[in-house]
């Protein structure tokens, strides 16, 4: 077993708030150090926001869990100080194969379009997520980043009052309380947070039950993502094999419905189901076995008042699409900056219900996703199958077949839904850059990547513009870049970014999200932007 | 948006009857069952238009 598991990353340790007679006040306190915690944390550090986190475990969490990492995330990540380190121990992989009974009915490459910095994806274990995104938070806090990890320290209660969360915790020495302006609830799936504020999920939940088997074993398999259909060493169901780094490899197999859970995760049960798939000759070493259902389904709102919620506490997807951990990460790029500008007061209070808008948007958009996924790989009805068998007999000789065949839509951004925050569309400039999008990254001639120049503030982007005014009497800090586009000259912002015409003006939220364009510059419409952004 | 052509367009009716029933002659139901499900895939991808699919599901009901 991998020892990072058992490492305490932050021990308890006791906390001067502790020996206070009354609850001390923070500014915003966090639920829980996974992925998504970490990762707000680190968000809010940057911004200058003090943040407490609360963790009741002092450790990574324990097996590989997520292992797919996209683009956005990556791109998030870099921000956060980490994108490197991810795609440097992470591995890159392309192409994706289809089986269907006893033969490849396809293959799929997922070519990496030019002037993007980062790959479409890559794989690697949660647990190096969760122990660079610690580290990082780590080098905050000793450069002096207001920070405090508390491990070993679960919340019992929650109780809100006026603009106040009153929290009660529970450590090995005793209970305490404290109060913060803001709490943000990243305490997973089964979120205490959750069910202490008396919400539940809404949604389905599949029968289906899957094994989740992460292995290691040296074996000559390729860097690629293999899906199999009703494939004879797992008769009437589904199996994944995809490759995470040091030799370890993700299993899914599907066992249906109705089975013993406990009996199936018994390593004698599950030796001989991965024999079968990998073959009778092949060493493994068990890392880490799960089983689960597939669930698809969210909180109705993300936002309680003062407590937040993002990442699994918030809402739940079937695996096969990266849309987990993924999903969380943008939770956090949209919240964090939100929530900073309320801190700061350059944005009123509701101006959060922004969140919840567009993070539930969102939401839906990756259970629908992995709704149609999770009706593809178990069919629930006769007929279901019969037309999922159709299209994958088609798709093994016909192209026009193989959109329709679903293992999985992998994770992309959303494009946020129209609304006030954004500005009306000027239609003629390319839809990839709309209002509400991912600023699709760029490439400039000097070699240096156009999302790696965004930072953390507004970011205005001028090009072929040649005059405007840098200073706008607007609160929050604004970033100006400008950039000439003539010919072949920094090609893929003419393409993504300039289409057609001359010039163009872009107004792009400190998540990176579009929030409006324009052809020329207009310092009255671009203050008025801004200020619909921050919902003032 | 395309609506479904509901005007007759066969070129020839009765040799695309004969020829959809002798495609299914001699099959085992499931098999008979296999062949329409992926006819409609192939056929579905050569109108396309979603609109125009729609309305066919709608009216099939």
């Amino acid at each position: 077993m991998n020892k990072i598991f058992e490492r305490s990353l932050y021990p308890y340790i006791r906390h001067p708030d502790q020996d206070k007679s009354e609850a001390t006040h923070h500014t915003i306190a966090i639920i829980g150090a996974g992925p998504v915690g970490l990762a707000a944390a680190i968000d809010l550090t940057l911004r200058g926001i003090p943040v407490v986190i609360i963790d009741d475990n002092d450790k990574v969490s324990f097996g590989s869990r997520a292992i797919c990492f996209a683009k956005r995330t990556l791109e998030i990540c870099d921000r956060l100080g980490i994108g490197d380190q991810l795609v440097d121990k992470g591995i890159q992989w392309n192409l994706g194969k289809v089986f269907f009974n006893q033969r490849k009915v396809y293959e799929f490459n997922l070519l990496a379009e030019e002037g993007h910095q980062r790959p479409a994806f890559i794989n690697l274990q949660q647990y190096y997520v969760e122990v660079y995104l610690f580290e990082r938070l780590t080098t905050l806090k000793n450069k002096g980043g207001p920070v405090d990890i508390r491990g070993k320290t679960r919340v019992n209660k929650i109780h809100q009052n006026g603009k106040k969360v009153h929290l009660s915790l529970q450590t090995p020495e005793g209970s305490y309380q404290i109060s913060a302006d803001w709490v943000i609830a990243c305490d997973g799936a089964n979120s205490p947070s959750r069910q202490m504020l008396g919400q539940d999920f809404i949604g389905r939940v599949f029968e289906d039950n899957f094994l989740i088997a992460d292995v290691t074993m040296e074996a000559d398999f390729p860097t690629e993502r293999w899906f199999w259909f009703d494939p004879p060493f797992n008769k009437g169901q589904s199996a994944l094999l995809h490759k995470q780094p040091e030799n370890v490899w993700r299993v899914d197999l599907q066992l249906g419905r109705d089975v013993d859970r406990e009996e199936e995760r018994k390593p004698e049960n599950v030796i001989p189901r991965l024999k079968a798939m990998l073959g009778e000759d092949i060493i493994f070493e068990l890392e880490w076995v799960s089983i689960y259902t597939f669930q698809c389904r969210r909180m109705e709102r993300f936002l309680h008042n003062r407590v937040i919620f993002a990442g699994d506490s918030a809402h739940q997807v079937s695996p096969f699409g990266a849309r987990g951990a993924n999903s969380g990460i943008q939770d956090v790029d949209n919240l964090c900056w939100k929530l900073a500008e309320i801190v700061n007061g350059n944005a009123p209070e509701f101006f959060l219900e922004s969140y919840n808008t567009e993070r539930v948007y969102a939401a839906d958009e990756n259970i629908i996703n992995s709704t149609r996924s999770t009706d593809f790989i178990t069919p629930k009805s006769d007929v279901s199958r019969l037309f999922r068998d159709a299209v994958l007999e088609l798709s093994a000789d016909h192209a026009f077949a193989r959109p329709l065949v679903n293992s999985g839509r992998l994770s992309v951004p959303s494009f946020y839904p129209a609304s006030t925050y954004f500005s009306y569309d000027v239609e003629v400039l390319p839809s990839i850059s709309r209002p509400g999008a991912a600023c699709p990254d760029a490439i400039f001639d000097n070699g240096s990547f156009l999302l790696k120049n965004l930072g953390f503030d507004f970011t205005i982007l001028a090009i072929n513009v040649e005059e405007f005014f840098k200073t706008l009497e607007t609160g929050p800090s604004i970033k100006f870049l400008s950039i000439k586009v003539t010919g072949n000259q920094n090609k893929s912002v003419k393409d993504r970014f300039l289409g057609d015409q001359s010039s163009a003006i872009y107004l792009i939220r400190p998540d990176q999200h579009i929030a409006g364009r324009w052809l020329k510059f207009d310092r009255q419409v671009i203050t008025k932007a801004i200020d619909a952004a921050l919902g003032r | 948006m395309s609506d479904l052509n509901l005007t007759p367009n066969f070129t020839n009716a009765d040799d695309f009857y004969e020829y959809l029933l002798n495609a299914h002659e001699g099959l085992s139901k499931s098999d008979s069952d296999a062949l329409n499900a992926r006819l409609i895939i192939l056929l579905a991808n050569h109108i396309g238009d979603l609109d125009a699919l729609k309305q066919a599901v709608d009216l099939a009901k």
